[in-house]
């Protein structure tokens, strides 16, 4: 017992290790660069934190990404790569236009539209993602190629769709498809954008897949399969449903991640439409070791500096990019002191 | 080559492995190494071999104090080691995998290894063609492959781990005479098992392990009763097991044909009742893991039909099978058997087929803790299975089938088990038979066969022998059969 503990520890100086060597990095750039860290790093903290405003945002981007990253901890359970995860939010954000641009001017109440809207994304997404799993159950085809292939139809789908159909009355451009209507934007606290509703959907989110991977049969035959395919055959779970089961779950996420960027970030249709938060989950999955229980605050201090630094263009002319190194450096160095740490401890 | 090793100390965590063990074989000996698993033996060999370092001791070889850090240093000291699974590359050609490991130059100098090659074989009788893939080899061909390579990189000292496991009774004959020919060339052999007739047959010295101590030693001609008591620390009795009557017919076989890449096996007939025990014997890859397979819906016969309690199962899935009572143990436990990385519980949890959303932890609970008392496994209910020992994953194995089952297919049920575990597992077996359940296994171990059995198939290269009641036959005749011999006096 006493030992564990103290491995516990030793894994946890580890980790502190790597957010300091990771720091270290970024700071190293930022001197090349000629900026000044402590700057820097005071305006993204101020540029997260600074204002109601920012805090607003903060949150606003944080349901969508804890959203994600819950959905991914169902494929990774299984042991499956989902990084048709892009293409998954992408087709939930089509999907929900998509109702939105129906009903618009329907008799329907704004209420019931919306929550139409964002059950067809989860749909969506689903379907999406069932694809994947299809291909490979069936075709042979590693969910990663899989993923792949339909991240780029989905892109691919978006531009068309912005370009084509859905474009805006007289231009076309990159700036997405006409912002809807006011009333048909996801309820939020008065002038901060910030929506309770999609912070509930974010916790719920996180909450249902905390307790689905640790105590129910499902979760543990998934478990199972992703540690060992070939025994949880043998111990009678039918394994390529499961696996499908997964994939579908996780497409429900990604919809509904994709729901709440067009109704409670964009109202409209982007080509960026994901923000990209598909792999930041990805990342942020394999940061924390799959554990259900890091996802909500190491996704909260992701996208705080996500969001904290937009203001360092302005401020310090730096490219707002900064935030995107200093997490690729994050993940990258806790993977590595991971490895240092069992070669290190292998020989004790 | 003379090898000492004095006083050497190694722990795995908290667990004593070796125990300040010294050893002293000199150069030319067959010194054979005995001891249940866990008893220290393959430890030791690692630390002589490279693989692993000793916590304390010295490594003497020749006179000369060495430090040897890896296995590439081993054979640069001239010690080599065979595993007992062999550490070869299936997909290779076998001439390449001969050549791996030997240090000259960019470009293998290929006709020339291939000359030697083939002396090499010539000299010990194994015939292997250099052309040919490792993976179309027997254990028994990689473990001469393997001989080969070893000689070949220059080591004086072979370290063989239980080798034979899985090799056919030719294939032992002729493994024993090519180890007393290096003996009588001067190489040192240290030959680890757990088998006492091997070592009795071989050995010109035997040192028991027990506990990571070594317990005693002891020269021709060889006291068995004396040995299992060292190993063991206590007399073991074999336990007269009583035949049960055999009831209604559980599985049914009708001319059934199977095949894969490399054997085709056609009229197979089988009828399986209730309580009986049935041996497959034959050499490793004679058909009788495909056959097996079979039987539990793990493979699709090519035609025929299989029946299980009347009910056609042909071309059914493993999972409709096991609903209907049929439970299949593979012998890789790790990787087809148990989940590495879930505990005994959340096993228990998932073999229990619950079929509720939620998982009910106090029941699951509950019921692990009764069977790792059922069945004595040294673990807990939240021990990852793969820290488990060989025998405990065994008994974890069997006691995560269901309580009601018509058929158990088994692999090598006992491969690797000391005969203490070894009883054990027969004992829970023989119990199941009473209470109506059908057993089919496999082993590579006649002695086994012939006890445990009531009928016994024997396997050649694809052909199955008519089922052979074990009370009228005995290892002789099976050894025949299983090299291919008397198969005409069999059908009449």
């Amino acid at each position: 017992m006493l030992q564990k503990q103290t491995s516990r520890w030793v894994n946890l100086g580890f980790q502190f290790l790597a957010i300091l060597v990771a720091l270290a990095f970024t700071t190293l750039l930022l001197v090349l660069s000629g900026a000044p860290p402590i700057q820097a790093y005071k305006e993204l903290i101020l540029g997260a934190f600074g204002s109601i405003d920012n805090v607003s945002n903060v949150l606003i981007a944080w349901a969508p990404l804890l959203i994600t990253t819950a959905g991914l901890l169902v494929t990774f359970a299984a042991g499956l790569w989902n990084i048709g995860i892009e293409g998954q939010i992408t087709l939930g954000a089509i999907f929900t236009t998509w109702v939105l641009r129906s009903f618009e001017n329907s008799s329907l109440s704004p209420t019931m539209i919306i929550i139409l809207s964002i059950v067809a994304g989860m749909f969506g997404g689903m379907l999406w993602a069932s694809l994947v799993g299809v291909l490979k159950t069936f075709g042979g085809v590693n969910e990663i190629f899989g993923g792949l292939g339909l991240n780029f139809i989905a892109s691919t789908l978006v531009l068309y769709l912005i370009y084509g159909p859905w474009r805006r009355p007289g231009v076309a451009s990159l700036s997405g498809t006409e912002i809807f209507p006011n009333r048909l934007w996801l309820p939020s606290i008065s002038n901060l954008g910030i929506s309770p509703w999609a912070f509930a959907l974010g916790i719920l989110g996180i909450l249902i897949i905390y307790f689905f991977l640790r105590g129910t049969y499902i979760g543990l035959k998934l478990k199972a399969i992703g540690k060992n395919i070939r025994s949880a055959h043998t111990l009678g779970i039918p394994t390529w449903q499961y696996m499908m089961l997964s994939f579908m779950i996780c497409g429900l996420f990604a919809g509904l991640t994709g729901a709440l960027q067009v109704t409670n970030v964009y109202h409209r249709l982007l080509p960026y439409i994901t923000s990209g938060y598909g792999f930041l989950g990805l990342l942020v999955a394999m940061l924390i070791n799959y554990q259900a229980i890091w996802v909500a605050p190491i996704t909260l201090f992701y996208v705080a500096l996500n969001v904290g630094s937009v203001q360092l263009p302005i401020a310090l002319k730096l490219d707002s990019n900064l935030s995107g190194v200093l997490q690729g450096f994050l993940v990258l160095f806790v993977l590595l002191m991971e490895g240092v740490r069992q070669k290190l401890t292998r020989k004790v | 080559m003379q090898v000492e090793l004095h006083d050497i100390h190694k722990t795995f965590g908290p667990v004593y492995a070796n125990k300040g063990l010294t050893l002293v074989v000199p150069s030319g000996m067959i010194q054979g190494i005995l001891g249940e698993n866990g008893a220290g033996k393959s430890t030791l060999m690692k630390i002589l071999s490279g693989f692993i370092q000793a916590d304390r001791g010295e490594i003497i070889l020749n006179g000369k104090q060495v430090v040897i850090k890896s296995p590439a240093d081993a054979i640069k000291h001239g010690i080599g080691m065979l595993h007992q699974d062999p550490l070869d590359f299936p997909p290779m050609q076998i001439l390449d995998n001969f050549l791996i490991g030997h240090s000259g130059g960019i470009f293998p100098q290929k006709i020339k290894a291939k000359r030697e090659f083939l002396n090499l074989a010539k000299e010990f009788g194994f015939s292997l063609d250099p052309n040919n893939y490792v993976d179309a080899l027997t254990v028994g061909e990689r473990q001469q492959l393997e001989i080969m390579r070893l000689l070949w990189l220059g080591v004086d000292v072979l370290i063989l781990d239980e080798p034979t496991t899985g090799i056919s009774a030719e294939q032992k004959k002729k493994l024993f005479e090519t180890l007393r020919k290096l003996a009588a060339g001067g190489k040192t052999i240290i030959f680890v098992s757990h088998k006492l007739e091997d070592v009795g047959d071989l050995c010109a010295r035997v040192a028991v392990l027990r506990e990571g101590e070594l317990v005693g030693s002891m020269e021709p001609p060889f006291d068995n009763e004396k040995l299992v008591e060292m190993m063991f620390g206590k007399v073991i009795v074999q336990p007269q097991l009583q035949t049960i009557k055999p009831g209604e017919c559980v599985l049914e076989m009708r001319d059934v044909a199977i095949e894969d890449y490399r054997l085709k096996m056609s009229e197979i007939n089988l009828e399986a009742y209730a309580g009986e025990v049935i041996g497959l014997a034959g050499m490793e890859g004679s058909g009788q893991s495909l056959f097996l397979k079979a039987c539990a819906g793990l493979l699709r016969p090519v035609g025929g039909a299989v029946y299980v309690h009347n009910e056609n199962m042909t071309g059914k899935v493993y999972r409709s099978f096991l609903q209907r009572g049929v439970a299949y143990l593979p012998a890789s436990r790790l990787e087809e058997g148990l989940v590495p990385g879930l505990t005994l519980s959340e096993h228990f949890c998932l073999a229990d087929g619950n079929t509720g959303f939620f998982i009910d932890r106090k029941q699951n609970l509950a019921l692990t803790n009764t069977r790792i008392k059922d069945f004595n496994i040294h673990g807990l209910a939240t021990t990852p299975v793969e820290s488990l020992s060989g025998g405990n994953q065994q008994r974890a194995l069997l006691a995560l089938l269901k309580d009601k089952l018509s058929l158990i297919l088994l692999e090598h049920p006992t491969r690797g088990l000391d005969i203490e575990s070894a009883i054990y597992i027969w004992r829970k077996l023989k119990a199941r038979c009473n209470d109506g359940t059908a057993i089919i296994f496999i082993s590579s171990d006649l002695e086994e066969v012939l006890n445990y059995s009531d009928r016994i198939l024997v396997f050649f290269s694809g052909r199955v022998s008519r089922p052979i009641r074990a009370d009228k036959t005995n290892v002789e005749e099976l050894g025949e059969l299983i090299g291919g011999r008397g198969w005409t006096k069999l059908a009449t």
